[in-house]
């Protein structure tokens, strides 16, 4: 019994750390993704404005000491509604990429173990799903759905999927010739355990690294939904819609439509530079690469 | 060779039927059903059985399953419920303002991306390797409309260099014009892929034992890197682009939106807007077959690049 | 015997986490037209990294040519350009490499590969150089020429792949050749054909020949002389038929006792425990006395290479303090 536990290989945390921080560009990332995190949790308290509050007196006006990012076409305060759309662009990020993860993951082990034609059939339907780009599937599932806050989570869940089924698949067919993987057969295990408390540990490391490079693509798929008018839907606040709604405005307001696109910008870049170092920390293949 | 085809065109009819599964399902994903959705909620219960009988939605799901097929794959993908032409004239119509603006920037993405990530290839942890990291790291970040909506401000607007709309026009300078700012910006994306791919597929190459012995031949360092290290790791990166095709159809749909271009773009966002099912449907599916010819397509390049490909 | 080419006080360091360590230091090689120079030694006891600096191959990111010269009839190419250095790869110094399933390119006809280096030194047209490939893989013995050189690397067996990159490597009739294990990747009985087309080719041409290997058989069939390194240094040097008979260094000693031979029963084999030291963590004193048999406390000394006394009017050498002593007390 001992054995069987024992043989199961542990990743070292210190490894990861030690990457990161050969890694000098991780930091910048990481510290990029704390501030922004930050100012979702702590909106109320740092946004200088009501974000809902129109004022039609102020509307469209610059930057200034007053509004500092400037306002709207309803008079509305531009950095106090950025400051609350990063709420919108996190939450979905990841909510869609935890659910995509635990339904894709779940799936890939459980074809990767059971093998055979039910294996064959699902990497066809991934296959298929992989084929078609994210942003159009996202688009017209949440089209189909009807726009809200839990359809375009669902909607980009779905887009997300099939690349954690293929992830999670691939270690799940090698673990299983393992032998702490033979001995758990042998000693009766059942296949749930097996799966649950032999295979899943050793491959939920890889699967992190991917679904952070995944919450990058699910936060662009989220602001390109709610620029097409698909996303969370006005009056609240988030970063594809307020470019959106600034895009009519462009010619003369510039705020509009700069400051929300440098703000998903910015997020996305974090988490693919965090993304890329931790790949390289648990790929050893990859050391020192893109 | 002719072998190699036919077998890979057998395999890719199990991924269509899956394909034509999917977008069956999905579009019976609608609230209610796609007739509820098209009328309205007013609407009365003897426009939305009429409708429903015009759409096969009456029928068992088995048989609307099977007529769905035998339509799908007779190409025949129905008419639009909005504008009343048939689907496939309707796509025929916008496709090659799209496909102009992909092939454009998938030629943009090779002009900077291929010299880009060979130089950071060879250049490896030095400086030309970092600014080119981060110069594609960036572009890979940048939700292909952010980009654009930016171009657009600082080219068009503030510099006035280009057109803020794309006007309909038979000249060839103004056509150019058009298509400049678009095809740059999802070109610049591309490019940003194109160098992170050839940055590493060198890399490997590089460190394969023929290069090795290519430098033992005497190869002078040009030809050592075009002829063994390039040529060799191109074939990853035509498959890697073949496979971004379709996100590159995807993205080019948003940035025709910002650019006020016709395309596939204002075709579907009009679907939307009009929840026209069967034009939403016929849109799938032409996208979808599209992408795997592509990837067809794809392999087939990559038979006649890599000479190990066929023969195995 | 006027040396073709002589190796003097070489050492290639190798950067490792931000440091440089000597992966060898000092070789000193010598060789001369027509001989076969055999240079042996476990895995990681420098002797590839031996051959690939004497062409100067080593990535240039994490390695550098520390001290030392690689003269080549009175030329030091430690000295020289890389683009001069070019001009003699291939040329008048050719490699061939332990692993012939990976070391030709697979996007190129096997012709085409041997082709390159004729049209590159010899400013060969490409027909003419096709034309000179298929005499080539003629002359090394791969069957039905005419239709293997429109062919490529996959399709030919490991046995045939080798015999190509013969081709390309003869192909400018070089006066030294470097070949790294060259029938360590191969069957038996191919291992057998392809060190004597070598041989044959080597006579033929009068060549130089420096040949790294791990298996004191394949030195036994070949060599002229034996040059043993461990831990990136040269052991013992002597004439083959010399070393075999009076090895003096305790590792060559110890080699020769692990070595498979007809004459002997395989249970009598042995193992020599331990293993070489990495480029970071050598001893101090003598490298290999913590593995050695006959270690003292004089053997906190690092040896140098030298004669050893009773080799008679041979030029055997070996870098060991107590077995010099010992043949003196003799």
């Amino acid at each position: 019994m001992t054995a069987v536990t024992e043989t199961i290989p542990a990743r070292k945390p210190n490894v990861l750390l030690q990457t990161l921080n050969r890694n000098r560009l991780s930091w910048v990332g990481i510290g990029l993704l704390a501030l922004i995190l930050l100012s979702a949790i702590f909106a109320p308290l740092l946004a200088p404005h009501d974000p809902l509050q129109q004022n039609i007196l102020n509307r469209l006006e610059g930057p200034s000491p007053e509004f500092w990012l400037g306002t709207d076409s309803y008079g509305r305060d531009v950095l106090s509604r950025l400051l609350y759309g990063t709420r919108v662009s996190l939450l979905v990020g990841f909510l869609s990429v935890l659910i995509a993860m635990t339904v894709g993951s779940a799936i890939g082990i459980f074809a990767g173990y059971v093998g055979g034609m039910v294996d064959q059939l699902i990497m066809g339907l991934v296959d298929v799903m992989l084929s078609f780009p994210t942003l159009l599937l996202g688009l017209m599932v949440a089209a189909m759905l009807g726009a809200s806050l839990e359809n375009l989570i669902i909607a980009i869940a779905i887009t997300e999927t099939a690349p954690f089924v293929r992830i999670a698949r691939a270690p799940t067919i090698s673990a299983k010739r393992k032998e702490y993987v033979e001995a758990g057969r042998a000693l009766g295990f059942s296949p749930l355990r097996i799966m649950g408390v032999h295979i899943l540990p050793n491959i939920l490391s890889d699967i992190v690294v991917v679904a952070s490079l995944w919450m990058a693509s699910a936060i662009r798929t989220e602001a390109s939904l709610s620029f097409i008018g698909l996303g969370v839907q006005p009056p609240t606040p988030t970063w594809g819609g307020m470019i959106r709604e600034g895009f009519e405005n462009i010619l003369s307001s510039w705020w509009l439509v700069v400051f929300p696109s440098l703000a998903i910008l910015l997020t996305v870049l974090a988490l693919n530079i965090l993304g890329d170092a931790l790949r390289d920390a648990i790929d050893p293949k990859l050391k020192g690469e893109s | 060779m002719t072998r190699y085809i036919i077998r890979r065109l057998l395999a890719a009819i199990p991924t269509l039927l899956a394909m034509l599964t999917m977008v069956f399902v999905l579009v019976r994903l609608v609230p209610g059903d796609a007739a509820m959705a098209m009328l309205g909620d007013q609407a009365s219960e003897a426009s939305l059985s009429a409708l429903r009988a015009r759409l096969g939605l009456d029928q068992p799901i088995g048989v609307q399953y099977l007529a769905f097929l035998r339509d799908m794959l007779g190409g025949n993908f129905g008419v639009s419920m909005s504008s009343g032409r048939p689907v496939l004239e309707e796509v025929a119509r916008v496709l090659p303002y799209t496909l102009e603006l992909t092939a454009a920037s998938i030629i943009i993405g090779a002009i900077f991306g291929l010299p880009l990530g060979m130089v950071a290839a060879l250049y490896r942890n030095a400086w030309p390797d970092y600014v080119s990291r981060i110069l594609s790291l960036t572009g890979l970040s940048f939700p292909g409309f952010v980009s654009g909506i930016l171009m657009l401000l600082a080219f068009a607007v503030y510099l006035r260099w280009f057109p803020v709309m794309s006007i309909a026009s038979d000249n060839i300078v103004d056509h150019l014009r058009n298509l400049a700012l678009p095809a740059l910006n999802l070109g610049l994306i591309m490019t940003a892929y194109i160098t992170r791919v050839t940055r590493s597929s060198m890399l490997n190459v590089l460190g394969e034992d023929y290069i090795r012995t290519a430098r033992a031949k005497g190869v002078p360092p040009r030809r050592l890197i075009m002829r063994h290290g390039l040529r060799n790791a191109l074939i990853p990166v035509v498959t890697v682009v073949g496979l971004y095709f379709g996100t590159l159809i995807g993205n080019s749909v948003l940035v025709e939106l910002v650019f006020t271009r016709p395309g596939l773009g204002k075709l579907i966002l009009g679907a939307l807007q009009a929840r026209d099912y069967t034009l939403l449907q016929g849109l799938m599916v032409i996208f979808a077959s599209f992408v795997i010819l592509v990837n067809i397509l794809t392999d087939l390049i990559y038979a006649v690049v890599d000479p190990r490909v066929s023969y195995s | 015997m006027t040396a073709l080419l002589d190796i003097r006080g070489l050492t290639t360091e190798f950067r490792v986490n931000g440091r440089w360590h000597a992966a060898i230091q000092d070789v000193d090689l010598s060789l001369a037209a027509n001989e076969t120079l055999a240079v042996v030694g476990e895995s990681g006891s420098g002797k590839s990294v031996t051959a690939l600096s004497t062409l100067r191959l080593l990535p240039q990111a994490g390695a550098r040519i520390g001290r030392g010269e690689i003269l080549f009839e009175g030329r030091d190419l430690a000295k020289l350009s890389e683009r001069q250095m070019a001009k003699v790869r291939g040329n008048d110094i050719a490699m061939i490499f332990q692993e012939p399933m990976t070391s030709l390119n697979p996007t190129m006809t096997v012709g085409d590969q041997i082709a390159e280096v004729l049209m590159i030194h010899r400013g060969m047209s490409h027909g003419a150089a096709l034309n000179e490939a298929r005499d080539l893989l003629d002359e090394v013995r791969v069957p039905d020429p005419a239709r293997r050189v429109t062919e490529y690397p996959h399709q030919f067996s490991g046995g045939m792949r080798q015999r190509a990159m013969i081709a390309i490597a003869l192909a400018c009739r070089p006066k030294v050749l470097l070949a790294d294990e060259p029938t360590t990747a191969l069957d038996v009985t191919v291992q057998h054909q392809v060190l004597t087309l070598l041989d044959d080719l080597k006579r033929e041409r009068g060549m130089g020949v420096i040949f790294i290997t791990h298996n004191l058989g394949v030195v036994a069939q070949i060599a002229d002389r034996v040059a043993v390194m461990y831990a990136g240094e040269i052991v013992e040097t002597a004439d083959c038929t010399r070393l075999f008979a009076n090895p003096a260094h305790p590792y060559t000693e110890a080699l020769l006792r692990a070595m498979p031979r007809v004459d002997r029963r395989a249970d009598t084999l042995e193992p020599i425990p331990g293993s070489v030291p990495s480029i970071t963590g050598r001893p101090a004193g003598c490298y290999f006395a913590p593995r050695c048999g006959y270690a003292r406390p004089e053997c906190g000394h690092h040896p140098v290479l030298g004669p050893i006394s009773g080799a008679g009017g041979s030029d055997h050498q070996a870098r060991c303090i107590l077995r010099a002593k010992a043949e003196e007390a003799a």
